[in-house]
């Protein structure tokens, strides 16, 4: 009897393991390859009109940090990237806590809704989604241009007289980041916001604990997953945005998706551009490794 | 005997849930009660009766529509949750996930703002009251549903409140641990010296744990009395019907305390209604069987269901109307008795009652 079973326990395992192949299959050809192809180009040396020439070198991460002097062939430090990766991290973290801040009560009060209403309201935060991102990303610029909607009407209500120049700023870009991602922060808070048992904010108030205490004890405690979430949703897409700077930017402030992709294109170095893409993702990675460490080791220790 | 202190007053208290489009549904209509101080006392009624409903407004989870809820005397119906010395005990349990047991219990006193030491011994003197004292320091979601219910008692009793409400928190556990928390519930109320405010559907949980009961339906208080009065003294046919089995006979007053039954006999009955045709009620066990010649009633049995410790005749009157009859399984003649036999039915004196409506 045990050895059937044994057999049986065994056959079931190998055709779990086929089972799962479809998975591993499309992780290895969407996820794993790529990063390899852009690990081994990160280590090789730029072709005169893009592509790569086969041979090892490391002046892709060199050149990070440090220029190499045209005369004398010396390193010299150069911060130009370390800049633009720091305003990219800034603009990130920004858009991140913004979302934040406006996507909790906004999650909120669709999770409070009447169920039968709730899902009408995560169409409405999803709706943006049905048309393309650059389109809507040159919606924004055509709304706070010098003569645009927002400028016009404005002057037309004797306000200002001269149109306030929004286009092309810091906050032109950190607008069109917040309200390209604002959605990816609203729908994780509202998924575990909804799960949450309301019965516990009502045993809150009976203990004594007012509307900002059942707040900060209860209900964010709670929300936590959907924050971490949330947060890492709008952070790392926000980090490595594109479109949104080059459009709303005017090119004239680079973020980091930008400097990778003008490496690949103007640029005609694709192992810079691949290593300035691993340096971020490595960035990322040790990041949320210290974040994860942090967030769990508190919660075992309650 | 001193004269106690009323700890909840309820004056004309109704709650009105306005549906959309439709009419408006009263979950409470006009009741009136009052609950004493150290007093086990229980809501009781079907679900939909509006005892949920009352314990809520006690609370502060909800406010009446109209009337007053006075603690001690202070109108506390419009207060909120957290301004009431009044804690619940949830029917899910409510415990925080997120929190240890130790947490939670000392919750309610970090809110009061109580210094951290008194908290903390306050906390420990709950774990030891509820038996606790291992499991300070686990997650409620380690823990077994009888363990949380602990935890939520201690919890609820924590900052020492002047009422505490439990709405149906046994009704998530399985037959033995529910009667081994009946017996802890008693305990717990007679320690602490807490009114209880006990809110169950369980007509026996009801009867074996409270000092008195109120018997709701359809938003209304029906009657309030203790176990011994709800039980033998039903005042209306629902409470007769709800709590334990009854039957109910058709007759016509004769005279003060005697009914002549539409299934034969005259017999005494006890009740204030003095003329016209009424409802009896006698309960299975306060009748026994006999032979047809000693009767009062003349039946024939339709049914035996056999339980153990008692057994049930199902019999059928001479006015075809069933009745039942339980008798204690002591080796009897009755115990011998078939289908088809004909028996004689006596009702032990002074038992019958005569219902109000």
């Amino acid at each position: 009897m045990a050895k059937l079973a044994n057999t049986a326990d065994a056959q079931n395992a190998k055709r779990n393991r086929w089972l799962s192949a479809p998975a591993l299959i499309s992780i290895v050809i969407f996820g794993i390859l790529p990063l390899l192809v852009i690990l081994v180009y990160s280590f090789l040396k730029p072709a005169p009109y893009g592509g790569v020439v086969w041979k090892f070198s490391t002046e892709a991460y060199s050149s990070f940090l440090f220029q190499r002097d045209i005369f004398d062939d010396t390193l010299q430090f150069t911060p130009d990237y370390l800049i633009i990766y720091a305003r990219s991290i800034g603009f990130a973290i920004f858009t991140t806590v913004v979302c934040l801040l406006l996507g909790f009560p906004t999650a909120y009060f669709m999770a409070t809704r009447p169920p039968e209403q709730r899902n009408w309201w995560v169409l409405l935060i999803t709706i943006p989604f049905w048309s393309n991102l650059l389109v809507r990303t040159l919606a924004i610029m055509f709304i706070i241009r010098d003569e645009g909607l927002i400028n016009h009407i404005l002057i037309w209500a004797g306000v200002i007289d001269k149109p306030i120049v929004m286009l092309y700023t810091n906050f032109s870009i950190m607008l069109g980041l917040l309200y390209s991602f604002l959605p990816f922060m609203v729908l994780p808070l509202y998924s575990s916001l909804e799960k949450m048992d309301f019965r516990l904010v009502e045993a809150g108030f009976d203990l004594y604990a007012d509307k900002r205490a059942v707040l900060w004890r209860i209900i964010i405690p709670l929300a936590k997953p959907g924050i971490i979430a949330g947060c890492l949703l709008v952070f790392i897409p926000a980090l490595g945005a594109y479109v949104t700077p080059l459009i709303l930017g005017g090119g004239l402030h680079l973020m980091i998706g930008d400097l990778i992709a003008q490496q690949f294109g103007s640029g005609r170095n694709w192992p810079q551009g691949s290593a300035l893409a691993l340096i971020l993702m490595a960035g990322v990675l040790i990041s949320l490794f210290f974040y994860v460490r942090n967030t769990t080791g508190k919660m075992h220790h309650g | 005997m001193k004269l106690k202190n009323a700890a909840i007053e309820a004056r004309g208290v109704s709650r009105v849930f306005a549906a959309n489009g439709q009419q408006a549904v009263a979950a409470l209509d006009d009741v009136s009660v009052t609950i004493n101080e150290n007093e086990f006392f229980t809501l009781l009624g079907p679900s939909g009766c509006g005892k949920t409903t009352l314990l809520r407004l006690i609370a502060g989870f909800d406010f009446p529509t109209s009337g007053e809820i006075r603690l001690y005397g202070e109108d506390i119906a419009m207060l909120p949750p957290f301004k009431r010395p009044v804690n619940t005990v949830f029917q899910s349990y409510a415990l925080f996930p997120h929190m240890t047991v130790a947490q939670n219990i000392g919750f309610g006193l970090e809110m009061l703002g109580k210094p951290r030491a008194e908290i903390d011994m306050r906390v420990s003197e709950m774990l030891k009251l509820v038996r606790m004292e291992d499991l300070a320091s686990r997650k409620t979601s380690q823990i077994s549903g009888g363990q949380q219910q602990r935890v939520a008692l201690a919890r609820a009793l924590a900052p020492k409140p002047k009422v505490l409400l439990l709405d149906e928190p046994l009704s998530a556990l399985d037959y033995k641990l529910r009667k081994d928390m009946q017996i802890e519930l008693k305990r717990l109320q007679h320690e602490t010296g807490i009114t209880f405010i006990f809110v169950t559907h369980d007509q026996e949980e009801a009867l074996t744990m409270s000092d008195r009961i109120a018997v709701m339906s359809k938003g209304k208080i029906l009657q309030v009395g203790s176990p011994h009065q709800i039980y033998d003294e039903p005042s209306v046919r629902f409470v007769a019907n709800f709590i334990g089995e009854t039957n109910f006979l058709n007759g016509v007053v004769t005279k003060n305390g005697r009914v002549k039954l539409a299934a034969g006999p005259e017999i005494e009955a006890a009740g204030s209604a003095s003329s016209g045709t009424v409802t009896v009620v006698v309960r299975p066990e306060h009748a026994s069987l006999t032979s047809p010649a000693k009767g009062q009633l003349k039946a024939v049995v339709s049914n035996v269901v056999y339980f153990g410790t008692d057994t049930h005749f199902h019999v059928t009157l001479a006015d075809g109307a069933g009745f039942m009859v339980r008798q204690q399984n002591s080796g009897g003649a009755a115990a011998r008795l078939n289908q088809g036999d004909k028996v004689g039915v006596l009702i032990a004196a002074g038992t019958a009652r005569i219902l109000q409506d």
